[in-house]
């Protein structure tokens, strides 16, 4: 981290990110109501993202390892405070407003939660024992806990699923996965009955969204109403009837695929989906490649995680999963959340810039 | 155990590498999924996905079309659409209700009733629909608000078409109202022809031709928002306005037979003989027809509907009443009819009993009318002549006679509920009472009393066959109507007429002349009103009892309490040779006829034939109404009036058709 001051940049990657990104304006200027101001400030919040995948690129996988327990002890901290002293917006206490900025310490999650699990996890021989599978799992849960109390599911899961995937690459023993699993189906019952109604209401809603076509199916048929009608070639940019006429709802943050798919048809859909993709490859190579266990489980889970976020998202767009606030990766309007994408694909290229050293 | 301590990359890397192969492949199998998905929506589901969309998108917005208007027969607006503003509000759109309200507030007046029935729709009905805050604006308020628009979001002025009876009271029981459409109306109607209409004929005129005023709902095929506000139009197909009605009415005429009731209770109807148009109507007391147009308050409703002069009553058309001696005229005819000899005299002592029989019929004239025959039985209204005359005829030739005048039986008058009235016959009596008929009720049936009931409908359309010496043509309302685009005025079909047979012709002539006696004869009981006529005309007086009177008690019109006083009745047509007008008077309670009724119809007639029409007839170069030119009336009867001489000279145009008035009022 010292000597070398060669440029981490993966072009490819960088390529790719960058094309989405500018999709992304050209969507929202449709999604936004053709307004400047919108694309302006997601422009902004780019700049600021990138200038993250810069640093974040420069910070070398050690030092990162390092910090990674302390990051996590603070973010944990963090979300703490939220539940106590938290900020009240919108009915849920996500915010933590210090003066200067509003930041959301379920962000920090994100990255803290599977550096601290590759941590653990690289600390000892792999497969994991179930020693550190049982350390690892309350590391994943605890904060998971928190963030669902803010109440964000969305957030929670995705914080989950980074940090349960750490796990499942470490090599956790599939005895171990299928016992899980029927542990979670056992288990289910009781989760149900502590979800909030609406989010009970959201998952019932999915097997039936007409049940309720105007309350919590409302934005599962609008939706699939304005992908389905967008066909193959869609309705030209700024022609979708339905993002334009304002029936899909929250348009330029969790569900401005609808807009894409409803205006750029198939054709358009199935390219977003490709640069996805492609940036899910090129990470798991990074991955596949990288010199040490904690590279390569910290970066293959981002990668992951990442997917995880598309395939959320178009899922709940289309309507074939429940409606949860996971916000479309890169594309979505909405800040703290591309900062963290953007931090994240720093790590992937720091990690990309030092696979020879070892390996 | 001790080889944990040492880590064994390569081994690791090969975990690590698997994994991430695993997780790739899962990778491919989810993005397998969602591009399925998406081929599932996009390309198999694309038609149904992309109705759905357009169902969302295109709104079919009604257009109401408007109202057809409805003139009296000289052109005289008597129903008309005025536009109103009213306020609406959309919740949703507003962001601050209080503050909004309280600076509309200072623009227009918003009384606490106003605010409150607002209120209470904010609760009642989702925020996205549209409610009224205010109705009917004053002009000032309306442009007061609409500089100050801009400042409210979600608040807009709506200017939309709302009835208006400039003759309010005058017309009210004619022409009826509108008033907003019920769900009972929408069930009686094609509720897709009135989507978007906010009023529907309820009484009267606006009921019978509501499909002609009514007009065609237009549709506007428009793109609208989730929040369903009309975002750009697409195509429209306009509505097509309701056809302007020009009536046979006179409101002139209605306004003087209004006035001369002066507030008394009873009906003035008077028809144009040659062709059944109606050219008077009234009924009083009436109502204000505007107050019903958005809806009368209970409090207002109940003191109409509960007055003791009972002003909802419409008794031109509903009103039943014994003819008393009007019907003279009628009875004569079926004497005639019967065979009796006219120029045979019986003598009058002031009494008749039936043989076997102790019970005494009274006349009216106590000492009696000593010696009459036909004519002067007419005239005199001797009350013997018609008893006798009765009970040799019998009730089935009496009942047989009088139908197709009209009497008992609805007379066809386009107004919805028509009453049929009551001409009775043995066979009436069986069935509605169980009971046999009795000689004493043909008897007291000779002058108009007893079961039966007409309508002062009635009475003026058998007036006026009478005066077309036995051509009946039922009472048009209705003149002709009007495309509203192109101003095309054309007459409405033919009223249905059919001509009475008597077995002598000169049997009208009879009667007629007994009537032209009752006005001009020396004993006639109205001869103080035919005295200083200018023009010769035909009537009866009618005097009908309200309250039986016993035996051996005398009537006392002093004494007895206003409400049982007899009814006061005249009918007369004018001029007797060529009848341009027949009319029917009743006045409730207002005693006898000669002394009441009678001058009434005079006032009615000589405003009709001095005023009116002689002003027509000098006008006639330059004739604007319907009334002073007789060509379209007399399209409206030929066929029927064939028969009848005395229309030719109608029909030509010639309207100099009454000498005796026109020598005196010239110039």
């Amino acid at each position: 981290m010292q000597a070398k001051r060669r440029s981490a940049i993966d072009p490819s990657l960088l390529m790719a990110l960058l094309l989405l990104s500018s999709l992304s304006l050209v969507v929202l200027y449709s999604a936004g109501g053709e307004s400047y101001d919108l694309i302006w400030r997601q422009f902004v919040r780019l700049f600021v993202a990138l200038l993250a995948l810069i640093i974040f690129s420069m910070i070398s996988p050690d030092s990162l390892r390092r910090w990674s327990p302390h990051l996590f002890i603070i973010g944990t901290l963090l979300l703490t405070l939220v539940l106590v002293i938290g900020y009240i917006g919108k009915g849920a206490q996500r915010w933590l407003d210090l003066g200067v900025v509003r930041f959301q310490p379920a962000e920090i999650m994100k990255l803290a939660v599977p550096m601290m699990i590759a941590w653990i996890l690289s600390r000892r021989s792999l497969p994991p024992g179930i020693l550190s599978i049982v350390l690892a799992s309350i590391c994943v849960v605890l904060p998971a806990v928190l963030v669902i109390l803010q109440p964000d599911l969305g957030t929670a899961i995705l914080i989950a699923v980074s940090g349960l995937l750490v796990i499942f690459l470490a090599g956790l023993r599939w005895q171990y996965i299928v016992a899980t699993i029927g542990l979670v189906m056992a288990a289910a019952p009781l989760m149900w009955f502590n979800l909030h109604a609406y989010q009970q209401r959201r998952i019932l809603t999915l097997f039936d969204p007409y049940s309720d076509p105007l309350g919590a199916g409302y934005h599962t048929i609008q939706s699939t109403i304005a992908v389905g009608s967008g066909g193959l070639h869609g309705k030209g940019w700024i022609g979708g009837t339905q993002s334009q006429l304002e029936f899909i709802p929250e348009r330029s943050t969790d569900f401005i695929f609808a807009v894409f798919a409803e205006e750029f048809g198939l054709i358009g859909s199935l390219l977003i989906l490709s640069i996805y993709l492609f940036i899910v490859g090129r990470t798991l190579v990074i991955a596949f490649n990288a010199r040490d266990a904690y590279s390569r489980l910290l970066t293959a889970s981002l990668s992951l995680t990442f997917f995880f976020y598309v395939f959320v998202n178009i899922g709940m767009v289309t309507g074939i999963l429940p409606v949860v606030g996971v916000p479309l990766p890169l594309i979505s309007y909405g800040g703290t959340s591309m900062v963290t994408l953007m931090a994240g694909f720093g790590i992937v290229m720091s990690v990309n810039s030092r696979k020879h050293f070892m390996a | 155990m001790a080889n944990h301590e040492i880590k064994d990359t390569k081994r690791e890397s090969r975990v690590i590498q698997s994994r991430i192969l695993i997780a790739f492949i899962g990778v491919l199998a989810l993005s397998a999924i969602l591009i399925a998905r998406l081929y599932f929506l996009q390309i198999i589901g694309h038609t149904h996905y992309e109705t759905l969309s357009n169902n969302n998108r295109i709104d079919l917005v009604p257009v109401p079309p408007v109202r057809g208007l409805i003139f009296d027969r000289n052109g005289e607006v008597l129903a008309q659409n005025f536009p109103v503003y009213t306020l609406e509000v959309i919740p949703d759109q507003v962001e601050d209700m209080q503050r909004t309200l309280d600076e509309i507030g200072q623009l227009v007046v918003l009384t606490p009733h106003d605010l409150a029935l607002f209120k209470k729709s904010l609760r009642q009905r989702p925020g996205f629909e549209r409610r009224h805050l205010k109705t009917e604006l004053s002009p000032d308020e309306a442009s007061r608000f609409a500089v100050n628009q801009y400042r409210f979001k979600g608040v807009k002025l709506i200017a939309r078409l709302q009835r208006f009876y400039p003759y309010g009271n005058l017309t009210a029981h004619v022409l009826g109202y509108v008033a907003r459409i019920g769900p009972r109306d929408l069930a009686r109607v094609d509720a897709a022809a009135y989507k978007g209409t906010d009023y529907i004929g309820k009484l009267g005129i606006e009921a019978y031709y509501e499909n002609e005023l009514h007009g065609q709902v237009g549709f506007e095929q428009a793109e609208t928002n989730a929040h369903g506000r009309v975002v750009r139009r697409l195509n429209r197909t306009p509505a097509v306005a309701g056809v302007n009605l020009h009536l046979n009415l006179d409101i002139k005429l209605q306004e003087v037979a209004t006035r001369v009731l002066d507030g008394r209770r009873g009906s003035i109807v008077a028809i144009e003989p040659a062709t059944g148009g109606v050219l008077a109507f009234v009924s009083q007391p009436s109502f204000d027809a505007n107050s019903f147009v958005n809806g009368i308050d209970t409090r207002r409703f109940r003191e109409l509907n509960e007055s003791e002069d009972r002003p909802l009553l419409n008794r031109a058309l509903h009103g039943r009443y014994a003819p008393g001696s009007t019907i003279k005229g009628f009875i004569a005819l079926a004497g005639l009819q019967a065979g009796i000899d006219p120029a045979q005299t019986i003598s009058c002592y002031g009494s008749f009993s039936l043989p076997n029989s102790r019970h005494r019929y009274r006349d009216w004239k106590k000492e009696g009318h000593g010696h009459v025959d036909l004519k002067s039985a007419i005239m005199q209204s001797c009350d013997v002549y018609f008893y006798r005359l009765a009970s040799k005829i019998g009730i089935r030739q009496i009942h047989d006679t009088l139908l197709p005048f009209g009497l008992g039986r609805k007379t066809g008058i386009d107004l919805n509920q028509e009453p049929s009235g009551l001409v009775p016959s043995p066979e009436w009596k069986r069935r509605s009472r169980n009971q046999p008929w009795y000689p004493g009720e043909t008897v007291i049936a000779g002058i108009g009393q007893g079961y039966m009931l007409v309508t002062p409908l009635q009475l003026a359309v058998a007036t006026a066959t009478l005066a077309n010496r036995g051509l009946y043509i039922e009472p048009r309302l209705l003149h002709s109507v009007e495309d509203p685009q192109t101003r095309i005025i054309e007459p409405v079909e033919n009223a249905g007429s059919s001509y009475i047979e008597m077995k002598d012709s000169a049997y009208y002539d009879r009667v007629i002349a007994g009537m032209e006696a009752v006005v001009h004869g020396p004993r006639g009981t109205a001869r103080r009103i035919g005295a200083k006529s200018s023009y010769r005309f035909a009537g009866k007086t009618g005097t009908a009892q309200v309250i039986g009177i016993a035996q051996n008690e005398e009537y006392d019109e002093e004494n007895t309490a206003e409400r049982f006083r007899d009814h006061s009745l005249f009918i007369a047509f004018a001029p007797v040779e060529k009848p341009r007008i027949a009319i029917a008077v009743v006045v409730e309670n207002g005693g006898s006829g000669s002394r009441t009724a009678a001058p009434l119809a005079k006032e009615v007639l000589d405003y009709y034939l001095i005023d009116r029409l002689r002003r027509a007839d000098l006008d006639d170069e330059e004739s604007i109404g319907i009334g002073s030119t007789d060509t379209t009336p007399g399209s409206v009867l030929r066929g029927g009036d064939q028969q009848i001489p005395y229309n030719d000279s109608q029909k030509s145009g010639d309207t100099h058709t009454v000498p005796h008035w026109d020598l005196k009022h010239a110039g």
